[in-house]
């Protein structure tokens, strides 16, 4: 490691508050972007569940 | 004899075989992406060596440079995209271009904020008004307009329609914004890593970032294929083949 302690490692010289925000906001934009596809399809998947599942409750010949 | 377009681009345009194919590969992609943004976050934090001129707060470099490619970069594919939907009118492409928008959004919102925050220590001042900063504001509020412009329209077609169209256009900005450094005067420094000539870093900086770019670009890739699989999803829900994976994932009451 460059750094002679992890103490060090945040500190970086006064720098750690800028560097770490900045990684810290990478983080949270990369999490962001990779959850909300996993959301929209899990409510997907619920939706049409839904509509299938009406489809079949509902008889599609009807005698008179 | 009649041009025998490569077999993968026609398959290229069917949402089913996107779908499938992205699937294959999203685990593998995935996994290479964390493994290589971890590998050049740790390298660029812990293990490079400091600037002698900037300190630490050079640090910022790792995250800053490979968004703002992934910035342009992304903006290449929207517009790319939106060319092969108005040329060829495939479905796909269609999808690329929505999903291609928030990607970009995002990704120069963090180029943006990662500058902003590196230019109170190196420049003394948050954010300057000269080229470079805003011709990339620019293009944030471009990716902004798509995607508002996308939504905004009931018919998918007429939306991919007009939105090509502002994607194309928009185009202008791009080198205005790599020659924003070159043409007018700024506290933006000029490109660090130069395919022509020798990199003014030495090799202990700009090895870990070397890394940091290769896995930016594959985490855009990443999450365009895993947008773009969602999105054909919905658009295609009225298909079979989406009504099986549907009954796969979800349980049908009978």
């Amino acid at each position: 490691m460059y750094f002679d302690s992890v103490a060090q490692l945040f500190a970086m010289d006064g720098h750690g508050v800028y560097v770490w925000s900045v990684y810290a906001a990478a983080l949270a934009i990369i999490a962001l972007l990779a959850l909300t596809p996993v959301f929209k399809r899990r409510r997907f998947i619920a939706e049409e569940t839904r509509v299938l599942t009406r489809q079949r409750n509902t008889p599609t010949t009807r005698l008179n | 004899m009649a041009i025998k377009w490569p077999l993968f681009f026609h398959k290229l345009g069917s949402p089913r075989w996107f779908y499938r194919i992205g699937g294959m590969w999203l685990p593998w992609m995935a996994a290479l992406t964390s493994l290589l943004l971890l590998v050049g976050a740790v390298w660029g934090l812990a293990f490079a060596p400091e600037d002698f001129k900037q300190g630490n707060s050079y640090r910022i470099i790792y995250v800053h440079v490979p968004a703002a490619f992934i910035a342009l970069a992304g903006y290449y594919v929207m517009a790319l995209a939106g060319a092969v939907s108005l040329i060829w009118k495939m479905k796909v492409a269609d999808i690329v271009l929505k999903c291609a928008a928030p990607i970009g959004a995002a990704m120069t919102v963090l180029a943006l904020f990662s500058g902003a925050v590196w230019g109170k220590p190196t420049w003394g001042t948050w954010w300057v008004w000269d080229a470079r900063n805003t011709s990339m504001l620019v293009l944030l509020f471009l990716y902004l307009g798509i995607y508002a412009l996308y939504n905004s329209f009931e018919r998918e077609e007429q939306a991919a329609k007009v939105c090509a169209v502002l994607a194309l256009v928009g185009t202008v900005n791009i080198p205005i914004i790599y020659k924003s450094v070159d043409w007018w005067f700024t506290l933006h420094q000029p490109a660090t890593l130069k395919i022509t000539q020798a990199s003014s870093m030495h090799a202990s900086m700009w090895q870990p970032l070397l890394v940091m770019i290769a896995g930016f670009y594959l985490l855009y890739a990443t999450l365009l294929i895993q947008r773009v699989r969602v999105e054909v999803l919905y658009r295609e829900r009225r298909t079979r083949w989406v009504r099986d994976i549907v009954l796969q994932a979800g349980s049908v009451r009978k």
